[in-house]
Formats: C-alpha cells, sequence, structure tokens
C-alpha cells in the first residue's frame, strides 16, 4: 500500500500538468461515483516509496455551490488521503491561497507545490519560500510542472511529512462571529454533532456559511442541533445586518483575504517591478477580444477547429472503412449465405465498425478544442459569445459543441456531445448535449441532398442555406425551451477566469487527447456495438419465408393492396424489409406519419435512420425495391422519388425538417447518456426529439398543403 | 471620491471595491475569485456586445456579466 495523495488546485495552476509529470503513463481515468466529474488516478515511485495520486477537480474555493468543490471536499473527508498537495500557482498567490485556507481550516495535512516559478520569476515576483512555510506552518516545495523541475523534491517533502498530523488553522472572523463560533464549537463537541467527519469549528463555519450540503447533513443526523445551530446563524446574520451592514458570508470570505494579504506583507512575496505593467497576454488580449477584430478572428479559427476535425480526419476515417470493408469482404467469401454471415457482417461488422469510424474524428476534435483550451482561447471565445448564447439559457463555452455537431454542416453530433465537456455549468451543458444533435451532421446531408437533388433542383444552395438556419434556430429555441421547463433554474454566473496565454505541451495534448477518446471506446463502444446488433434484428426479424410470400402484409393499407393486387413490382428484399420488426413498426405508424405525408417506406427509413442517418437513405432505396443505393450517389432513388405517388416538394421538405430534429441516432444518443450521466437525458433526447419533429412536420405539412389547395 | 456599480466602468479605469451586495451562489462565486472590499481593480475590456466586461484583480483577468456587475460597489480613482 503506498502513500495516498491527493492534487488539489485552482483550474489553470497546472495540475494536470503535474499529475502526468507524477504519472507519466501510469493512470487512469473514470468518474467519480454517481456524478460526471473525471478521476483521475495514478501511481508514481520514488526511491523507496510508492504513492497512489488521486486528481481533484480543480476548484477555486470548497463551498457546496458547485459539483466540483463537493466532489473535491468529500473526497477528503471520506478517503482520507495521507496529504492534501495543494498546487499554487506562484505566479497568482494571493488568490492561490484562498483554497488552501480552506483545506488548512478543514485540519487536513497539506503540502503546497508552488508551480509556475518561472513565470513568476518573469514577472517579477520574488517569493520568500522559507517565510511563507513557516508563516503558514505548511511544507513549501517550488516547481515548475512543466519541466517536472521539483518532482522528486515534492515527492520528498510528501514522504517525510504524511504521517504527521498538522493543526487546524484558526483565523480570527472579527469579534461578532468569533464569539458565535466559540458559542456553536462547544455544544457541537459535547453533542457530537457531524465530529466523526468534520471539526467541530468547520462546521460552525459552514452554519454561518449557509452550506446547503453541511446544513442538509445536519438536518437528518439531529434536527434538534440543526434548529439550534440554524438559530445562532439567523441571530447573527440580523445582528451583522443592522449594525454593519453586511452578512457573515461576507465577513468570513473577507477575513480569509485579509489574513492572507497579512501573511504577505511579511515579506513574503516583493514584487520587483511595477503591478501594472501592461503583460504581454493583455496586448493578444486588445486585439483577441476586440470588437471588430476578435468575432472575426474567431470565425476564422472555428472554421479552422472544423477543417482541421473533419477534412483530416478523412484520411484515418477512409482507412477504417477500407479495412471493414474489406473485413466484410472476407467474411463474405469465407461464410455462407444466412443468418450467420448477415449477422457476422451486418451486425458486428458494421457494428464495431461504426464504433471506430468515430475514433479518428473524436481524436482529431478533442486535439483541436484541447489546443484552444490550454492556449486560453476557448475562455476568450465563451467571453465574446456570451451575451448571444445567454438568451437562450446556454454559455459561451456551447459555441463549440454546437460547430462540432454540424453548426457549420458536415459536423457530427458525437464528438459534438462530448465537446461540451469544456463546459463547466451543469444546466448550461444539459441544455447544450440536448440540443446539438439538432445540427446538420455529415450523416444528414446525404439525406438532404437527395430530397434537394429530386425536388429542389433549382434552388439547391437556397435551400441547403434555409436548412442550416433553421436548424440553428430551433436549437435554440429548443434550448430556451428546456431551459424555462425542464432544466429550469437560473444562469449558472459566468464569474470566470481569463488564464494568461500559454503554448501547450506536445506531451499534454497527447495524454488528454488519448485519454478522452479511449473512454468514448471502453464505454461508449461496447453498448454502441449491443444496440447496433439489436437493430440488426429488428430490420431482419422476423423472416420472411415463402409461405409468408403468398400471404403478406397484416396492415389494410393501400400500398398492401396494391401489393397484392400485384400493381407493383415486389423484389425480395423490400418484401423481407417490411415483414421486419421495423417494417412493422414503419406500417403501423403510417396513420400518424401520413399527416405529415410519409409512408411506410420512408417510415421504415427514419427506423433505419436511428442507427445512423445516412442509413435513411439506402433503406428508403430497398423499401422503394431499388437494391442496394450508395447514399453518396443516389441518383436512381431521386428519380424513383420523384415519381412516386404522394412524393413532391412539400413532401420532401416535410421530411427535411422531420430529419432536422427527430431523434440522434443511437451514437449519440449513447453518448448524451454518458455525459449527462443518465440513461434518463438519453431516452428523453430520442422521445422528446422525435415527437418535436413530428409537430413540426405535421404542422408544415398540413400548412402547406391548405395554402396549396 | 464617488462609488459606482461596476457596470458604469469605462475600460480602463481604476478602482477599489467599496462592497458586494450579492448573497447565496453569486456572491459565494465573487467573493471565492477575489471580488472583496478593498481589492483595487482595473477594467480590462469588454466583449464585442458590451456585455460581459473582464478586469483585472490581484494580478489576473476575470470576467463578469453585466447583471452581475451590478452586485458590485466601486469606489473609483
Ligand atoms: N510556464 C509554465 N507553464 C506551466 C507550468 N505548469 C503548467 N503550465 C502550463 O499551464 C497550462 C495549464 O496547465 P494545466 O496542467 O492544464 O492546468 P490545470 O487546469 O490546473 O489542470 C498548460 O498550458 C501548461 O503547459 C509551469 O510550471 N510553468
Ligand atoms: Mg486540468
Amino acid at each position: 500500500m503506498g502513500i495516498a495523495i491527493a492534487l488539489a488546485g485552482n483550474p489553470n495552476s497546472g495540475k494536470t500538468t503535474l499529475f502526468n509529470v507524477l504519472t507519466g503513463a501510469r493512470q487512469h481515468v473514470g468518474n467519480y461515483p454517481g456524478v460526471t466529474v473525471e478521476k483521475k488516478q495514478g501511481r508514481c515511485v520514488s526511491g523507496i516509496d510508492e504513492f497512489h495520486v488521486v486528481d481533484l477537480p480543480g476548484t477555486y474555493s470548497l463551498s457546496a455551490y458547485s459539483l466540483e468543490e463537493v466532489v473535491a471536499r468529500d473526497f477528503i473527508v471520506k478517503e482520507q488521503p495521507a496529504m492534501v498537495v495543494n498546487i499554487v500557482d506562484a505566479s497568482n498567490l494571493e488568490r492561490n491561497l484562498y483554497l488552501t485556507l480552506q483545506f488548512m481550516e478543514m485540519g487536513i495535512s497539506v503540502c503546497i507545490a508552488l508551480n509556475m516559478m518561472d513565470v513568476a520569476k518573469k514577472r517579477g515576483i520574488d517569493i520568500d519560500i522559507a517565510k511563507l512555510s513557516s508563516l503558514l506552518r505548511l511544507p513549501v516545495v517550488p516547481m515548475v510542472a512543466r519541466t517536472g523541475k521539483g518532482r522528486d523534491d515534492l515527492l520528498k517533502t510528501v514522504a517525510d511529512h504524511a504521517k504527521t498530523r498538522t493543526k487546524s488553522l484558526k483565523i480570527s472572523y472579527g469579534r461578532d462571529i468569533d464569539e458565535a463560533l466559540d458559542e456553536m464549537v462547544e455544544k457541537i463537541s459535547s453533542e457530537h454533532f457531524l465530529t466523526d467527519r468534520y471539526l467541530p469549528r468547520w462546521v460552525a463555519l459552514k452554519y454561518l456559511e449557509n452550506d446547503v450540503q453541511i446544513l442538509e447533513m445536519g438536518k437528518e443526523q439531529n434536527p434538534q442541533m440543526d434548529a439550534w445551530l440554524s438559530s445562532v446563524a439567523r441571530k447573527l446574520t440580523h445582528h451583522l445586518d443592522t449594525t454593519l451592514d453586511t452578512h457573515p458570508e461576507g465577513m468570513i470570505a473577507d477575513q480569509r483575504y485579509g489574513f492572507i494579504t497579512s501573511i504577505l506583507k511579511q515579506g513574503v512575496m516583493t514584487c520587483t517591478r511595477n503591478k501594472n505593467r501592461i503583460e504581454t497576454s493583455d496586448k493578444i488580449d486588445k486585439i483577441v477580444t476586440h470588437r471588430f477584430l476578435g468575432p472575426m478572428l474567431m470565425v476564422a479559427v472555428l472554421m479552422g477547429l472544423y477543417q482541421f476535425t473533419f477534412t483530416y480526419s478523412a484520411v484515418p476515417v477512409g482507412w477504417c472503412e477500407d479495412f471493414f470493408g474489406w473485413l466484410a469482404g472476407r467474411v463474405d467469401g469465407l461464410l455462407s449465405d444466412g443468418l450467420l454471415k448477415s449477422l457476422v457482417i451486418s451486425g458486428i461488422i458494421d457494428g464495431v465498425g461504426g464504433v471506430l469510424g468515430f475514433v479518428p474524428l473524436i481524436l482529431f476534435m478533442f486535439l483541436g478544442i484541447s489546443f484552444l483550451e490550454d492556449t486560453g482561447y476557448l475562455a476568450r471565445m465563451a467571453f465574446m459569445l456570451d451575451r448571444i448564447f445567454r438568451l437562450f439559457g446556454l454559455h459561451g463555452a456551447s459555441v463549440m459543441a454546437f460547430i462540432v455537431s454540424g453548426g457549420i454542416a458536415g459536423g457530427c453530433a458525437v464528438p459534438g456531445v462530448m465537446a461540451a465537456r469544456t463546459l463547466k455549468s451543469p444546466k448550461e451543458r444539459l441544455a447544450t448535449l440536448l440540443t446539438v444533435p439538432f445540427m446538420n451532421c455529415g450523416a444528414k446531408l446525404p439525406v438532404y441532398a437527395l430530397l434537394v437533388a429530386a425536388f429542389f433542383s433549382e434552388n439547391q444552395a437556397r435551400v441547403m442555406f434555409i436548412i442550416t438556419l433553421i436548424s440553428w434556430v430551433g436549437a435554440l429555441l429548443v434550448a430556451k425551451l428546456l431551459r424555462s421547463t425542464v432544466i429550469q433554474g437560473p444562469a449558472t454566473p459566468f464569474v470566470m477566469e481569463l488564464p494568461p496565454y500559454r503554448l501547450p505541451t506536445f506531451k499534454g495534448l497527447a495524454i488528454h487527447t488519448w485519454e478522452r477518446t479511449w473512454q468514448y471506446i471502453k464505454k461508449a463502444g461496447t453498448v454502441i456495438l449491443g444496440i447496433s446488433i439489436i437493430l440488426w434484428a429488428m430490420m431482419t426479424f422476423p423472416r420472411l419465408d415463402t409461405a409468408t410470400m403468398a400471404d403478406p402484409a397484416p396492415a389494410g393499407t393501400q400500398q398492401a393492396a396494391a401489393w397484392q393486387t400485384g400493381e407493383e413490382q415486389v423484389d425480395p428484399a423490400a418484401a423481407a424489409l417490411r415483414h421486419s420488426i421495423a417494417g412493422r413498426m414503419g406500417t403501423a405508424l403510417e396513420p400518424v406519419t401520413r399527416l405529415a405525408g410519409f409512408d411506410w417506406q420512408t417510415n421504415i427509413a427514419l427506423v433505419g435512420g436511428f442507427a445512423a442517418k445516412e442509413v435513411v437513405v439506402s433503406t428508403l432505396g430497398t423499401a422503394y425495391s431499388l437494391g442496394n443505393v450508395d447514399p453518396e450517389d443516389a441518383g436512381s432513388l431521386s428519380e424513383r422519388l420523384q415519381s412516386a405517388p404522394g412524393w413532391g416538394p412539400i413532401t420532401a421538405f416535410s421530411l427535411i425538417l422531420f430529419t432536422i430534429f427527430y431523434s440522434p441516432c443511437f451514437v449519440a444518443v449513447v453518448c448524451i447518456a454518458k455525459e449527462a450521466g443518465s440513461w434518463k437525458w438519453g431516452v428523453f433526447s430520442m422521445a422528446f426529439n422525435t415527437l418535436l419533429a413530428l409537430g413540426v412536420s405535421i404542422a408544415f405539412f398540413q400548412t402547406a398543403t391548405w395554402v396549396m389547395s | 471620491m464617488p462609488y459606482i456599480q461596476l457596470r458604469q466602468m469605462q475600460v480602463d479605469q481604476t478602482g477599489t471595491i467599496a462592497g458586494i451586495k450579492a448573497r447565496g451562489e453569486l456572491g459565494t462565486r465573487l467573493r471565492d475569485m477575489g471580488l472583496v472590499p478593498g481589492k483595487e481593480i482595473r477594467i480590462q475590456g469588454k466583449a464585442p456586445l458590451y456585455d460581459p466586461v473582464s478586469l483585472r484583480i490581484m494580478g489576473f483577468t476575470l470576467t463578469l456579466r453585466n447583471n452581475e456587475a451590478d452586485h458590485i460597489l466601486v469606489e473609483v480613482n
């Protein structure tokens, strides 16, 4: 058993970099139980000591307002690591120590890894390490995580101090608060109220700070104590309000910062340069967030990211397709025709190919986004776009997910959904996850291309533009709708840091990208494979044998009648498809979908589209008895649709609308469920989107037919 | 010296925070990021649509929406 250490620190303090320096490749990414916050663990060895390292989420504080903060503090309390290594950004000491103080108040043994010493030096900030250490009574190790400098010192310090218990820090919060705290602490100690986990003074502080998590826990354990403590807190709040026009939370924060300032003033930190000097970062910001240049540059960057993700990944995606095509060809030769062959080729190989086909996309997308995130540009983008996205209950950083999903037509919702990880606000993030599938992903394009070529050949470009517009407006309006109904609640505060511009390291980018891609393969991959087999079964069973051939189709629709009387030539593939579960669903749904102008053939194709949107085209081909239709070259199908009964521009546009809005393909659904942390949201997106699409299509179809008649 | 709301400050204007009126989550977030009375700030820039605003405090840059900035009272220099 090694020494358990937890890394904690502010976002952008270099926590991930330090974690990578410590653990190298021996790391493993998962989630904290029950929440979507990422948990990284790893091992590292130095001399005779072995360490078990956990990377806590980056936080500025330890309040109960964000999931990250609750996760960090729960982990420390429940898992009791031997030491918390607190990464502190030396170039930003004052704010970083605010978190350090809160660890110290919890009575946890803390060691400071004073990172970014190179940056501090460049900015002319001189830090007296020995003095800082003695004033805080904590070990402090200077570091440059980026180069690995200080690593061994840090591990040695941790090994030396891990066993010593530190005394908790007691900050004076002024007479009024201190008196209340003392009174509360006495009773908390004698009643052993929550003391199995927390220090009495900390519990008392949390009551004064109105900490929801502790209040809830307290109420459950001892309602009487809870009521008493709350009444003390209320009295104090009232007193402070009338005498000083302030409140306990405010005073507590003031005093913490006051404590930090007093320490830094004792010669710990000296600035050898003018503090108000304009940093290089600020100069860059003058251009990058400029009123006119900023947005132009942003458009260019988004286009660049898009190109990078979808153009450069095309080659490896092609290899993937070629490989699985080749494999399918081999199996085709080896197995004799029949169920097994169909299962292996259409179920398993297509399924695995489908899972892995997304990998290059996801890899390139994360590489691009990690680069933008690590340089600091992502935060600027959120800053510039926030005003617009906020109108719809989203966040400035939502833009990434929308663009990658197909905000520029041709993206993909799977990496798009994953791109929403950069969003830290939970409600805005969920709304983003649920609306990005409305964008025009690359798989929807063949469907649009087919319909536009068949029915709008005069205005192709204009119709494509209208489609893009509808999907954006639709997505934003639905986001607004969701944020005012199922995901209600006020906007998460936008108080956000704009980190200084930095050049990311290749190693950092590579680890980050690989980790996330691997997670996709591992977590989503298995589920996706399973579902693709189920879908295969739905399109195959029950099978049509010669006996049923003579007595087809249960439903008494026109087409069935036409079929029996032999008005229409039906090939075996189309008949088998119609006989399958998917086919029956399509037929059964016809009375409803008729209102939107869709016949049963279209319905089956839409069911198939749940596997992947481009399947709509090939399934439509089969249903209209055209054999195998290549989605990339659907000229024959286009002609067939033009002459098919019931088809016309109105039906076509109704189907386009339906395709924009209906259920995401199941790969995206699986990803939504994984990213949202609950299957509930995966199911919601399937049901809600399909109903919405049906509503929109029916409304359009009925209105358009009425207007035209 | 006059007190004004942070929202009214011009780019490059400096001042000292005089008070934070927000409580609850927003108040906590603001204070966690160092927006407490006595700290000096400088308005760094505004987003293209004049909202949010970015400001410099304790040597780093922070962004705030205008409706959040309304809770902050500043004594301008
Ligand atoms: N100059 C310098 N840059 C660093 C140092 N440590 C990390 N960085 C850079 O700071 C940025 C943020 O680091 P990261 O580890 O992602 O921070 P996190 O948000 O705390 O995980 C990255 O671009 C790192 O390369 C350091 O000691 N010196
Ligand atoms: Mg990180």
